[in-house]
């Protein structure tokens, strides 16, 4: 399970997730930010021996994304206006996620659908879960398998921003991808 | 267009196990009716210990009267007599006062908090007592009480039943660091609303049971749908629907017996009817597209549904005893969340049209479809029992706010509350 070439698998995979942080919303943090507040960071042994560290050259810096259903696993993939087409512009970021599963097969993903306020609400629970069975196909086409992954939508229920307007209506459009 | 505020409610809170927060609702009447029938709601008397009696029963049938839009009361201080009963009214000067309608009575106490209720409706013109009636009652009924004699007053003028002693549900939500979803039940006119269902996960699409004991709606606590049927009387529940996906848009089968639902499980959404007693799922459509919000028509024969099968959400209608599914809307692009007036004469819906989400009302026989709200995010319309109103859910300002609007389009009203969100608005049936 822990071979180098799977560790070093995920952690391409990380880089590419985190470049991709915060795509499209203000309200993401980087991944980075949370991995330095990590309890793993934090418990460092700081005796009163003194220490130096060996150079090695090329260390490859990768980023934890694996902490359970911490904020920055959570991706978000927007959509246009009653339409459930995975723009192009999130292939390529649902497949990374889809390689992330089918590497590690104890990993599952919630995936939650939403939709913006407009028309009505039992009509956007649906949009809303269509919008993430798109996500959900291109998951499992890309190496996730169907028990990784589950499906909620909550339609209109949950906007991400508060507003009338389309800026607020784009941002509430998204499908998230929540690591359990 | 007339503007005045009607009544500012501080709600009688029960005591039971959810309330917390007295969802106060306001009601504004923001259009009123071209022609109203003038009446006289005189004070009531009152024989007790206390200096007033728990409540003021004449104010609150005037207001009722003038929240229906369809009466002008007199002020109190331009009545020059206040007569408690029939026997004491002097005809004349009513006339001179241009009032059509005079209602008169008196509470007395008889014991501690009970009391009895006499009310009489007399026609100033003819001279003649058109409803007289005598009530006991306990201060805890008194309300209710004032708002059942509205009912009489209402339909002895108009000659339609009244919907003052009928109740409303709706949903509310408050944002911040720990978002609540209240189920809410209130009278009627926005008082001693009380919360029902509390959750820190969406509540949605209450459904009324046609006898007006249950409601059927969506909680998404622990993170997944589930229908559950909860007792108005008793606060006790139970799960009806959990599969994997949607468990959507209860809708009850007019005997009360059954529900129509929509469930996703088996890849996407159809409508499905549940038996309550013998507890069986049985499927109604079967589409590749979405079918969703059934509505069971009055006469019990078919289910209405919205359905993009066509591309767009449109309404559609299906036999429930065999045959095929038949589109019911052609205007506009959008058809969403139809439900039948009562006499089935009426769908209302979500209608989008150039980008508006506005309430329509489509004549069943002609298809004659109107326009009836002039917002742009409308939605979930809910018929009043008699038919006559309906209620809606709008956006005023940042929050969701009810409003309500005669099936005529010529009477309107809002009902804010200072609480967050307010949707979803569902009128009961008549009380029984």
């Amino acid at each position: 399970m822990n071979s180098p070439t799977n560790y070093l698998t995920m952690c391409v995979l990380a880089l590419m997730l985190s470049a991709c942080a915060g795509f499209g919303s203000s309200r993401q943090e980087t991944a980075s930010t949370q991995a330095d507040e990590s309890p793993a960071a934090s418990s460092a042994d700081s005796g009163d021996a003194e220490t130096s560290a060996v150079d090695i050259p090329g260390l490859i810096n990768g980023v934890r994304i694996d902490q359970e259903s911490s904020p920055e696993n959570v991706r978000t993939v927007y959509f246009e206006y009653d339409s459930s087409e995975v723009r192009s512009e999130f292939i390529s970021i649902i497949a990374a996620h889809g390689e992330l599963l089918s590497v590690d097969r104890g990993r599952r993903v919630v995936l939650e659908g939403h939709a913006d306020e407009r028309g009505s609400r039992e009509y956007n629970i649906a949009l809303g879960e269509r919008r993430a069975l798109s996500v959900r196909r291109l998951l499992l086409s890309s190496g996730g398998s169907s028990s990784q992954v589950q499906v909620i939508s909550y339609g209109e229920e949950r906007p991400a921003v508060v507003g009338q307007n389309e800026a607020a209506w784009s941002q509430n459009r998204r499908v998230k991808i929540r690591y359990e | 267009m007339k503007k005045f505020i009607a009544i500012l409610v501080s709600g009688m809170l029960l005591m039971v196990s959810f309330t917390s927060i007295a969802s106060r609702l306001t009601i504004e009447i923001t259009q009123g009716e071209q022609t109203t029938t003038p009446v006289a709601i005189v004070p009531f008397g009152w024989q007790g210990t206390e200096l007033e009696p728990p409540h003021d029963i004449s104010r609150i049938i005037e207001a009722n009267l003038k929240r229906s839009g369809r009466f002008t009361a007199l002020n109190r201080q331009d009545m020059l007599t206040r007569p408690t009963s029939g026997a004491g009214v002097n005809f004349r000067n009513w006339r001179l006062l241009n009032v059509d309608y005079l209602v008169v009575g008196k509470v007395r106490e008889t014991a501690q908090d009970e009391y009895v209720v006499q009310v009489q409706l007399i026609n100033i013109l003819s001279e003649k007592q058109l409803v007289g009636f005598s009530y006991p009652a306990n201060g805890k009924i008194l309300r209710r009480l004032a708002n059942h004699i509205t009912d009489l007053i209402y339909e002895k003028l108009t000659g339609e039943r009244g919907t003052f002693n009928t109740r409303i549900a709706y949903v509310t939500s408050t944002d911040g660091k720990e978002p609540a979803y209240h189920l809410y039940v209130a009278d009627a006119d926005g008082y001693n609303a009380q919360s029902i269902v509390r959750s820190a996960e969406p509540i949605m699409s209450p459904a009324w049971s046609p006898d007006g004991q249950r409601l059927a709606y969506v909680s998404f606590e622990n993170r997944r749908s589930r229908i559950y049927i909860q007792s108005i009387l008793t606060g006790q529940r139970e799960s009806i629907s959990s599969f994997k996906g949607i468990n959507g848009a209860p809708s009850w089968s007019p005997d009360g017996r059954k529900l129509a639902l929509t469930l996703s499980h088996e890849g996407n959404p159809d409508i499905y009817i549940f038996d309550i007693n013998a507890r069986k799922f049985s499927q109604l459509t079967n589409s590749a597209a979405i079918d969703t919000e059934p509505e069971w028509s009055p006469d019990g024969k078919h289910v209405l549904f919205t359905s993009d099968r066509g591309g767009k959400p449109q309404l559609y209608k299906i036999p429930l005893f065999g045959g095929q599914a038949v589109r019911i809307t052609y205007e506009g692009d959008y058809n969403a969340g139809g439900v039948y007036s009562p006499d089935g004469r009426y769908i209302a819906m979500v209608h989008g049209r150039d980008k508006r989400y506005r309430i329509a009302l489509l004549e069943a026989d002609t298809g004659r479809l109107q326009i009836l709200t002039d917002g742009f995010l409308d939605e979930a319309p809910s018929f009043a029992p008699n038919g006559r109103i309906l209620l809606y859910a709008t956006a005023g300002g940042n929050n969701g706010v009810l409003s309500a609007v005669s099936v005529d389009g010529r009477y309107q009203q809002r009902l804010a509350s200072q609480d967050g969100d307010v949707r979803e608005p569902a009128w009961s049936p008549y009380n029984q």
